[in-house]
């Protein structure tokens, strides 16, 4: 290897190694451990010995065995090809790898992510002559049916073009020729642990459509925004994210399956390529990569991970796409890094995790954003939704607490509502969004004027319902006056006919704003009517027994374009029926 | 293990399961040792941790009586690895593989390493077949697939080594296909082995069993080893000689308990109630070894049972577990009070591969349905007995002793079916019956068609005929709560 140094190994204590010898090698700096060449990074260095993580399984490593540095820091490919793909946590493509190795994974084997051999289409966007910057656009290919990947020039580089070289060609032949006798392919590579630069912040200010009414209503983060999805086990956060990569608008997504199981990432496998993305119409897969380290495979790659897949998403971002990275789980993570940290013999903080987690977590959340890129060519997004896995199910661990501090919006699970099936399982009254006042304008003016006066009657509905339930707890039910049942009643069409979705209903799965605006109509209407009846004298009895309730349950099964019509006659039967049940 | 050996020290300090040698310069990390006692006995070790001073060997036997200074340690240079064939079909072995049923050692068609490697998730096929194990709270609500890992989530006391021998005995009988069940038992009591080998014998799966004991008197470290060589067989049956292979390993607690020794005295700084920070890593790394490759035509499913301590369920080591098995069957000692078997708590029980395994062609196209319709009238009738509880059955309304009445009659005909075994459409028809106390507008959560097609017809009324077999208590003597005491008795 060019300019590398050999050391020796000193010391194996799980997934670190120290090695002696290695002159000048710098923090970061990837190295080859063992007689396998495992990779590995150096992560310390200090009086003459250098601590690695290893990306690989350590076992079976032995004392004294060379170690060599590559002088790079950990990066990964970016170019042509990413879109599809499935990588592990230091971006080796794991078809390739099942290809060279079988159905296991073995160590010691690396191959390029990006694919040597295919040929792109490159469709130059400059001329022979014209002064290119860092991350200017030099020309396009078109990578899928519906996205359009932008060559961008390297950051950091710059130079007159003498020779551009249209056509057909592979990541590493050259497709541009500076007057400096230097040459571009498609193929750049970017250290993951470094924000990928760009020209200016924006002020997010449009939303991320989620597709899940519980979240784009009552608690809408913005495109460039950030959430955690913290929940204990079953909640339903790989759910929640998978059901965001499927139908959150967005042109790429970014899945890091980050320590969690093998069979999750096996269902998207099976599903994307079959599900067509609903505003494309091309297979979901075609705008997915996959980073994907299970929580059987080496601890120090599941840290290196969550960079991979940002910078994944960044580079997307420069290519003015609106981007969203799900990680799941991000707790999982933060283990590796406090395993790491153990066998550094650091201080460690609360529950054993190093001290440096809270900034680390803080650093990562803060690599989302909307963003002029480089290009200064409109704009791009990175939109992160994290879940954590809090011990016990409890939110006062260090992984959420330090999340909390960091995040825009937390989408609270609880085990009590998975429990009841109430799916999505997040609780109301403990989730907040930090983007809502910035997003009302937005929301008011592209999908209806009542959005923020609907919301807000929902929201004091639903607060309502929870003050009248302690009540019950304590006096039953049968105690209550019936204008307070009836809000009773009200909240819970609301909870179940609306705030529930089921994950697994063709037509429900995902929700456009304007049918939960009608549907959030339709069922607050009913809330209005029903209580006025009961001030005019109705019969409770007779308004329960109405069979309102069904259709209002069933609304999330109505399609969207028939929503508005189906939601109008919903309201005159709801008129209709009341009137005849009785009340002056 | 052979005993080819590399070169041999002797050891410097001890301590708990832990010898330190000095000046080791080529050991590997994992590498087997045998330590060789000044009065001629030898005891096997595992190399843990590597440095320039001292290397770090982990007994797996007991270490009492051991003086380091006089003991030799013997380096084989080859890592934890396990003779495998599909000969030990019906043979017994210890904790780490050796036969202990008097016969010889099988003659390996493998010699494979006990720590195994992750499956290649591009790879993996999706576990989609339903495994009909005749109990009416998992087939109906928490479908068990083949390849997926089920945990049952015990607590001390509770039957869960009967409803796991009920569910070795009947996952195997709907298909024809080879058939295998690997059984691990890891500290458990003689009499609960005793109580699962019998079932297996009373069954006929015993010829078509391979068994690994670590018993409550065996070394605690080896307890380390057992489930892995329980997962290098099933894996090598299933994936070389592709069986369908269920594996019981029993019980997780006692195998979390030697992690937790060993890392105390490799004074490791300790996670959530002096676990190590790496336990979900390392459970993990057992827990993944189930499930099904492409191309290759046998599956394993893990069905591991472990004991919360103090029932409860956040206690780190279900919990951990939750967060990586498929799901997880949690008995409830309330149940059990009210002699129900089995006592499977539904609400915080889970398949996550239920959707996957059925529906129309697999099990019945009103399956999902039902299952939603009677999870939400039972989550309901359960904070109605709450409420209940505070302000009396006076305090109630019709709906909610409708709930009430549900909640009570779903635990004792549905969950409480006892030992006989139910089909899916049996399954299914009890559910339907349940819901047949409430009208049809209120099963919100099943479509109408489907209501017309299954809803059986006639009066609307909460009396149903009761369940013959309904409130059968499940076989043994509940008193004094000990798992020994119904040690077979339905064998006889
Ligand atoms: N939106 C939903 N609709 C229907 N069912 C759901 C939904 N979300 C979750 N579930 C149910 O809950 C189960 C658990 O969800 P999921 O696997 O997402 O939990 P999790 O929070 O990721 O758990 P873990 O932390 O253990 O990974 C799913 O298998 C499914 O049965
Ligand atoms: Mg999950």
């Amino acid at each position: 290897m060019p300019g590398s140094s050999a050391g020796s190994i000193v010391r194996v204590s799980g997934p670190t190694v120290v090695a002696e010898g290695l002159e000048g090698v710098a923090l970061n700096e990837v190295v080859r451990v063992g007689r396998d060449g495992l990779l590995g990074e150096v992560i310390r260095i200090r009086g003459g010995q250098a601590t690695l993580q290893v990306y690989e399984e350590t076992a079976g490593l032995v004392l004294g065995e060379p170690v060599d540095a590559t002088g790079e820091p950990l990066a990964v490919e970016l170019g042509p090809g990413l879109l599809g793909q499935v990588v592990d946590g230091i971006e080796r493509p794991l078809d390739a790898l099942a290809a060279r190795t079988g159905d296991f994974i073995v160590r010691g084997v690396m191959h390029p992510a990006l694919d040597r051999q295919r040929r792109w289409h490159f469709v130059p966007r400059v001329d022979p002559g014209d002064q290119l910057q860092g991350g200017a656009v030099a020309g396009v290919v078109q990578e899928t049916a519906s996205l359009v990947h932008r060559i961008l020039v390297p950051p950091g580089l710059s130079g007159r073009v003498r020779a551009v070289t249209p056509g057909d060609a592979t990541v590493t032949d050259p497709i541009l020729v500076l007057e400096d006798g230097r040459t571009l392919s498609m193929l750049q590579r970017w250290p993951v642990r470094q924000r990928r630069p760009f020209l200016r912040r924006l002020t997010p200010e449009r939303p991320f459509l989620t597709g899940q009414r519980v979240l784009d209503v009552f608690f809408p983060i913005a495109a460039g925004g950030t959430a955690i999805v913290p929940g204990g086990f079953g909640t339903g956060k790989t759910v929640l994210e998978q059901t965001l990569a499927k139908f959150a608008a967005a042109d790429v997504i970014v899945y890091v399956g980050c320590g969690e199981r093998g069979n999750e990432m096996t269902d998207v496998l099976a599903e994307f390529p079959r599900l067509k993305d609903p505003r494309t119409g091309s297979p979901l897969m075609e705008r997915t990569v996959l980073v994907v380290n299970t929580s059987n495979m080496p601890v120090a790659a599941r840290e290196a991970s969550i960079y991979t897949g940002i910078t994944l998403a960044e580079y997307f971002r420069d290519m003015s796409y609106q981007v969203a990275l799900m990680v799941d789980s991000t707790s999982r993570w933060a283990e590796a890094l406090r395993e790491i940290s153990a066998r550094l013999s650091e201080m460690p903080g609360e529950e054993g995790y190093p001290t440096y987690l809270a900034t680390r977590l803080g650093q990562f959340y803060e690599r989302a954003g909307r963003v002029v890129p480089l290009s200064g060519d409109g704009e791009g997004a990175v939109t992160v939704t994290g879940a954590v896995s809090p011990p016990g199910g409890d939110f006062s661990e260090p992984v959420t607490q330090a999340s909390l501090r960091v995040a825009g919006a937390l989408w609270a699970l609880t085990t009590d509502l998975a429990h009841r099936r109430h799916f999505p399982a997040i609780d109301w009254t403990q989730s907040f969004t930090l983007y809502a006042d910035r997003l009302a304008a937005w929301f008011e003016h592209e999908v209806g004027e009542e959005w923020a006066s609907l919301r807000q009657e929902a929201m004091r509905l639903l607060e309502r319902e929870r003050e009248l339930q302690e009540i019950v707890q304590l006096v039953g039910l049968e105690a209550m006056q019936d204008q307070e049942r009836i809000v009773l009643e009200a909240a819970r069409l609301l909870r179940e006919g609306f705030l529930r979705q089921n994950a697994f209903h063709d037509v429900d799965a995902a929700c456009l704003p304007a049918k939960s605006l009608a549907m959030l109509r339709t069922i607050l209407h009913f809330a209005r009517r029903a209580a006025a009846s009961i001030e005019r004298g109705a019969p409770l009895r007779a308004i329960l027994a109405a069979g309102l309730d069904e259709p209002l349950l069933r609304l999330g099964e109505v399609p969207g374009e028939r929503m508005e019509a189906a939601g109008a006659a919903l309201v005159a039967e709801i008129d209709d029926t009341l009137a005849r049940v009785g009340g002056r | 293990m052979d005993l080819v050996t590399r070169l041999a020290r002797s050891a410097t300090a001890i301590a708990g399961p832990l010898l330190f040698v000095e000046g080791v310069r080529s050991a590997r990390l994992g590498e087997m040792v045998w330590i060789r006692l000044d009065a001629g006995e030898s005891r096997r070790g595992q190399v843990i941790e590597l440095s320039e001073t001292h290397a770090v060997i982990q007994v797996l036997e007991e270490t009492r009586g051991i003086r380091p200074a006089r003991a030799e340690v013997a380096f084989t240079g080859r890592m934890a690895t396990l003779p495998v064939a599909r000969q030990m079909l019906g043979r017994t072995f210890n904790g780490t593989g050796e036969p202990l049923d008097g016969l010889p050692p099988v003659v390996p068609e493998a010699v494979l390493p006990i720590a195994g490697s992750a499956i290649n998730i591009v790879r993996r096929e999706r576990p989609s077949e339903f495994i009909e194990t005749g109990v009416s709270a998992i087939d109906g609500l928490n479908t068990l697939v083949r390849g997926q890992k089920l945990p049952i989530f015990s607590g001390a006391g509770l039957p869960a080594h009967a409803l796991a021998a009920q569910i070795v005995r009947e996952a195997r009988v709907r298909t024809g296909e080879p058939f295998a069940v690997v059984f691990a038992a890891i500290g458990i009591p003689f009499r609960e082995a005793d109580y699962y080998l019998h079932a297996f014998e009373g069954s006929g799966a015993q010829e078509r069993t391979v068994v690994f004991l670590n018993l409550a008197d065996d070394p605690t470290i080896e307890r380390l080893m057992t489930p892995r060589c329980a997962l290098t067989t099933a894996e090598f049956l299933a994936f070389t000689h592709g069986m369908h292979v269920l594996v019981v390993l029993t019980d997780m607690t006692n195998y979390c308990e030697a992690l937790r020794e060993v890392a105390l005295a490799r004074e490791e700084i300790p996670g959530r109630r002096g676990y190590p920070g790496y336990m979900y890593t390392d459970l993990a790394s057992l827990y993944e070894r189930a499930g099904k490759i492409r191309g290759r035509a046998g599956s394993v499913t893990q069905l591991p049972i472990l004991s919360m301590p103090d029932d409860d369920i956040t206690h780190p080591i279900p919990d951990l577990t939750g967060y990586i098995t498929e799901g997880q069957i949690v008995l409830s000692r309330a149940l059990e009070q009210k002699r129900l078997f089995p006592p499977i708590d539904v609400l915080p029980s889970l398949s996550r591969l239920m959707n996957l395994g059925i529906g129309g062609e697999r099990t019945r196209e009103d399956h999902r349905a039902v299952a939603d319709q009677l999870y939400a009238f039972y989550a309901r009738g359960r904070d109605v007995r709450r409420m209940a509880a505070i302000v009396g059955e006076a305090g109630l309304g019709d709906d909610e002793r409708a709930l009430l009445a549900f909640a009570d009659r779903f635990e004792a005909e549905f969950v409480g079916q006892g030992d006989a075994r139910r089909s899916i459409e049996e399954t299914l028809e009890v559910g339907w019956r349940l819901l047949g106390a409430f009208p049809p507008e209120a099963l919100t959560r099943i479509g109408r068609a489907l209501i017309e097609r299954y809803r059986p017809q006639g009066e609307t009324d909460g009396a149903g005929a009761v369940d013959a077999d309904g409130a059968a208590r499940h076989p043994g003597a509940p008193a004094g709560g000990a798992a020994g005491g119904r040690a077979a008795p339905e064998q006889a």
